[in-house]
């Protein structure tokens, strides 16, 4: 069990370093901007009623120590990782003066319920069909989803989001392609709440799947291909041992692990492509709130989006990592 | 001895690769006109270089025959408790009911054979649980029991392959092969991979094995000191025929093809310090196999009838089978071993 | 090279196909050139015609004949995908042969930064970029920024080929031979990767123009561009599917999907041909 701690261990380590890497490049990026957070809510606040320049000035003043922009630069990067261990980014503009993490706080769970859903069971469906499409090279159900698999994998998510909204906003008119739930339903966990949440998921949570359903059975297919001619599967079946479990346990589970790996690394990619997706449906996750804080040239928000989804990626590569060894008895003594 | 004792019974089997590369027929006939008997209880070794067809032709005994491979003409009939079983007429589900209780098969290569992500234990449930018939208990003891027999502790059962050696694996796989005590086992090249040391072992314990449950053993390799230990008869394949075959002191002591004549002579003896003769040319492809006697473009004594006739496997006194023109005649071991006079080529 | 090309036209459905779609889209694309219209300017023409003899692809709302248009946009889209592969390639390369041939610190280092790479999600920081540079975000600064993101799984691939390469025959000669470590790597090693180089960057082509076709529609890159991006934004923006004018949409996704299939069957086909295993199968060897 201790080889298994020092593995979690190094994982860990490197999950810091992603963090802090990432959090880091997001800051600097972000202090590069050529427009000032202070300047914008001056603009917002004097358009709506008239202000006498020394009230401007306070303000001015007010505002620049809030957002902590009065130090040089090396002292601010400080000051944003000291805030940042504590869960403070700083208010947002958008909702001034909400703070910017309770923003992405109440976007966070949509998204992550989303992308969790979604991509467990694209990984799941997609890698048991692509195992039995492997194994039964001869299915002509399995030859047809392939060749499916095929036109379907490489379009991208936003242009699949963007042909659901067109198939069932315009042409189908069956399902809400906007919105997490609908507008006279109280948030509640009555039935209809949940029901109305569970409806409004059902077209972003397919077009993420069909986007990744074509992946993961592509790349399973072509794993599954290699491994049937593996010594130990020829030699199940030579000793007669059941056809079903050949394909679970000794094809099957063989190759569920080079997907495990494929599967963290594709993470960031799955991550954004939900955010896209959700943009798409006007879904009230971290896509639609890091689009409108865009807009609004909400600094603090969109900061705060950035490292939450850093933060986000690196915990569910951690996680998966995690329980890799379950899967694959060789990485414990590795 | 009579026909009843005969385990195995191979008639004039044929089986050849059958490929289609975009439109273009290719054939390779890796096994040409077999006929063999393997009796109860002993060893029957089959030799040959290697793409000889020996692989292709155990895959066929042991019912391994998948496309592109194609059995064309012969049978391979079984006889376990005196019911006779043709595999290359018999119905997937008869095949089944004997495989692993009846016949079992060890392969080459002992750490690609066991699947990697699972425990040993599971493995032997996998392979033996269903033929054995016992209740979990009762099966587990029986498991252990014969791990034992194989100087393996238990407790590899809860191992993952990767974490015992070479030699234990190995081991592992020759446990799993006869757990079920079966009456006839192919082992295909099982000693190759390994050490010298770790090879002696391996085949002391398969005979012991095949002793103690009184099985057949087909022992294929190419490596004839290995059979000079192991087999009783012995048949020497070559481009997809057996050229020879008898019991394994016959082979050599009094081989009469050319053929085992060169592979007998080639091994090495203890005192002996003279140059070892090679083989020239090589193997012939066995999707133009040449006319007549497959061995003739290498054969040193090689005659004008050799290229057109193909010899048949003629019976000799004590049990012994030769397919050659000139196995008559008294050749004198340096004509057959250094030069190669006479040659057609 | 060119006899490998025409094996795999001759045998292989998925290449042929993909030939065919790649070169009929860039094609389309080069037609920009002889255009007779300039692709910036609006109201040329009769706003909102659909696609007749006159007007192949119709027109939009903003008077743009869409068929001369959409060879702009192809133009630019295609040519950023290029530029991003180009861009990455050298990073993937460049990583990829030094981790794996000269091993060691530099292996455990720069696969440790891949792996930190491999983690971030890109999406929210292009994001990020565009939010910081607005309309300083330009095609060739968002090509640069993307290639930075873009190398490390391919690099990890170049690395598992040149690991093997380090231990054959002809590397331990060059070694002899006195040749330096970086003339090994590219003089040496370099070809036995291209083919891999080609394969990734294919599918790299699909993530960048994917992604530039993402940030494009919400906006986030400089809107008056002639992209397969911008002009979806601009239909978008005038609702074109609300209005009736379906073609705008229409056309240019499925000839963005068509791209993207053809870039597809590509890199699959080609990484059919990298690995032997499936290519002897296909042979029913």
């Amino acid at each position: 069990m201790s080889t298994y701690l020092v593995f979690a261990l190094k994982r860990f380590l490197q999950f810091l370093a992603v963090v802090f890497t990432g959090v880091s490049a997001s800051f600097f990026i972000a202090h590069l901007s050529p427009i000032s957070p202070v300047e914008t809510i001056i603009g917002r606040v004097s358009g709506q009623s008239a202000f006498s320049p020394e009230a401007v000035e306070s303000l001015r003043q007010t505002l620049t120590e809030l957002f902590g922009l009065n130090v040089p630069l090396h002292e601010q990067y400080f000051n944003f990782l000291r805030r940042f261990l504590v869960g403070d980014l700083g208010p947002s503009l958008l909702a001034f003066p909400t703070p910017a993490m309770k923003l992405v706080g109440l976007a966070l769970p949509w998204t992550v319920g989303l992308l969790t859903l979604s991509t467990i069971l694209t990984w799941l469906v997609g890698n048991i069909l692509g195992g039995l499409a492997g194994y039964y090279q001869n299915s002509r159900l399995l030859k047809a989803f392939g060749i499916v698999a095929i036109g379907v994998q490489p379009i991208p998510y936003y242009i699949v989001a963007f042909l659901m909204v067109i198939i069932f906003g315009f042409l189908w008119p069956v399902l809400p392609v906007s919105g997490g739930f609908a507008m006279n339903v109280r948030p509640s966990w009555s039935p209809e709440f949940v029901g109305s949440i569970l409806l409004h998921g059902i077209l972003p949570a397919a077009s993420l799947v069909i986007v990744g359903l074509g992946t993961w059975f592509l790349g399973m297919r072509a794993l599954v291909s290699n491994i049937v001619t593996e010594d130990y599967v020829t030699y199940a079946e030579l000793a007669g041992v059941r056809r079903e479990r050949i394909v679970s346990s000794y094809v099957i589970r063989n190759a569920m692990v080079p997907q495990l790996t494929a599967l963290a690394m594709s993470l960031g990619g799955i991550f954004s492509g939900t955010i896209i997706t959700e943009q798409v449906f006007s879904y009230p996750g971290l896509g639609t709130l890091l689009v409108r804080a865009v807009n609004a040239g909400d600094s603090a928000v969109v900061l705060a989006v950035s490292c939450v989804a850093v933060i986000a990626v690196a915990t569910a590569i951690l996680l998966i990592d995690l329980i890799h060894p379950l899967l694959d008895p060789r990485i414990r003594v590795e | 001895m009579s026909v009843t004792t005969d385990i195995l019974t191979v008639d004039r089997l044929r089986a050849y690769y059958q490929m289609n590369y975009f439109g273009i027929e290719r054939e390779v006939r890796a096994v040409e006109d077999v006929t063999m008997r393997v009796k109860a209880n002993e060893v029957y070794g089959i030799a040959g270089e290697s793409s000889s067809g020996k692989t292709s032709l155990i895959k066929v005994l042991a019912a391994a025959i998948r496309p592109p491979l194609r059995v064309l003409e012969g049978s391979v009939t079984y006889r376990f408790n005196g019911n006779p079983l043709d595999i290359t007429r018999a119905a997937e589900e008869e095949i089944e009911a004997v495989r692993w209780r009846h016949l079992s098969y060890i392969m080459q290569g002992s750490m690609s054979v066991l699947n990697p992500v699972r425990r040993i234990g599971r493995i032997f449930e996998d392979f033996a649980f269903r033929p054995m018939g016992l209740k979990r208990d009762a099966f587990r003891a029986a498991v252990e029991a014969h791990l034992a027999r194989l100087h393996l502790e238990p407790g590899v059962m809860n191992s993952y392959p990767h974490e015992l050696s070479g030699g234990m694996r190995q081991r592992v796989t020759i446990a799993l092969a006869t757990v079920c005590r079966p009456e006839f086992i192919i082992a295909d090249e099982p000693t190759t991979a390994l050490d010298v040391v770790v090879q002696k072992d391996v085949l002391a314990m398969i005979r012991e094995v095949q002793q103690a449950l009184g099985s057949s053993v087909v022992f294929v390799t190419h490596d004839m000191a290995v059979h000079a230990s192991i087999a009783d008869r012995l048949a020497i394949v070559y481009a997809g025929r057996i050229v020879e075959e008898a019991p394994t002191r016959t082979i050599f002591t009094a081989a009469r093809h050319p053929y085992t004549r060169h592979l007998v002579a080639s091994l090495p003896r203890i005192g002996d310090t003279s140059p070892k003769p090679s083989l020239e040319g090589r193997p012939p492809s066995l999707a133009e196999p040449p006319p007549g006697c497959r061995f003739h473009p290498r054969c040193p004594i090689a005659i004008e009838r050799c290229r057109k006739e193909v010899p048949i496997l003629e019976e000799w006194p004590g049990e012994h089978r030769v397919a050659c023109f000139r196995a008559h005649e008294a050749i004198p071991a340096g004509e057959i071993l250094h030069l190669k006079r006479g040659s057609l080529q | 090279m060119f006899s490998v090309f025409r094996d795999l036209i001759r045998y292989n459905m998925e290449f042929a196909v993909g030939v065919v779609l790649v070169g009929a889209i860039v094609l389309f694309s080069l037609l920009s050139f002889i255009s007779p219209v300039d692709p910036t300017a609006i109201y040329t023409t009769i706003p909102d015609m659909p696609p007749s003899a006159e007007y192949w692809f119709g027109t939009n709302s903003r008077g743009q004949d869409l068929f001369w248009h959409l060879t702009f946009a192809f133009r630019n889209t295609l040519f950023f995908g290029l530029s991003v592969a180009l861009l990455s390639r050298v990073i993937s390369i460049a990583v990829g042969l030094a981790a794996g041939y000269l091993g060691g610190w530099t292996d455990r280092v720069l696969m440790f930064v891949n792996d930190i790479f491999v983690a971030l999600p890109t999406f929210p920081i292009l994001v990020l970029f565009y939010f910081v540079l607005r309309s300083d975000l330009d095609m060739f600064k968002l090509a640069l920024i993307m290639a930075c993101f873009g190398w490390p799984y391919d690099a990890r691939l170049i690395r598992s080929v040149a690991l093997g390469l380090k231990h054959r025959e002809f590397t331990r000669h060059a070694v002899f031979a006195g040749m330096s470590p970086v003339k090994i790597m590219f003089e040496e090693h370099l070809p036995y990767v291209m083919p891999i180089v080609f394969a990734t960057a294919m599918a790299n082509m699909i993530w960048s123009i994917g992604l530039e076709v993402t940030l494009a529609v919400l906006g986030f890159t400089n809107i008056n561009i002639p992209t397969v991006g911008t002009a979806l934004y601009w239909a978008n923006n005038h609702s074109a599917m609300v209005v009736g004018v379906w073609w705008w949409i229409v056309i240019p996704v499925v000839l963005i999907v068509l791209t993207f299939l053809g870039l597809f069957l590509l890199a699959v086909s080609m990484n059919e041909y990298i690995d032997p295993r499936s290519r002897l199968r296909r042979m029913g060897a």
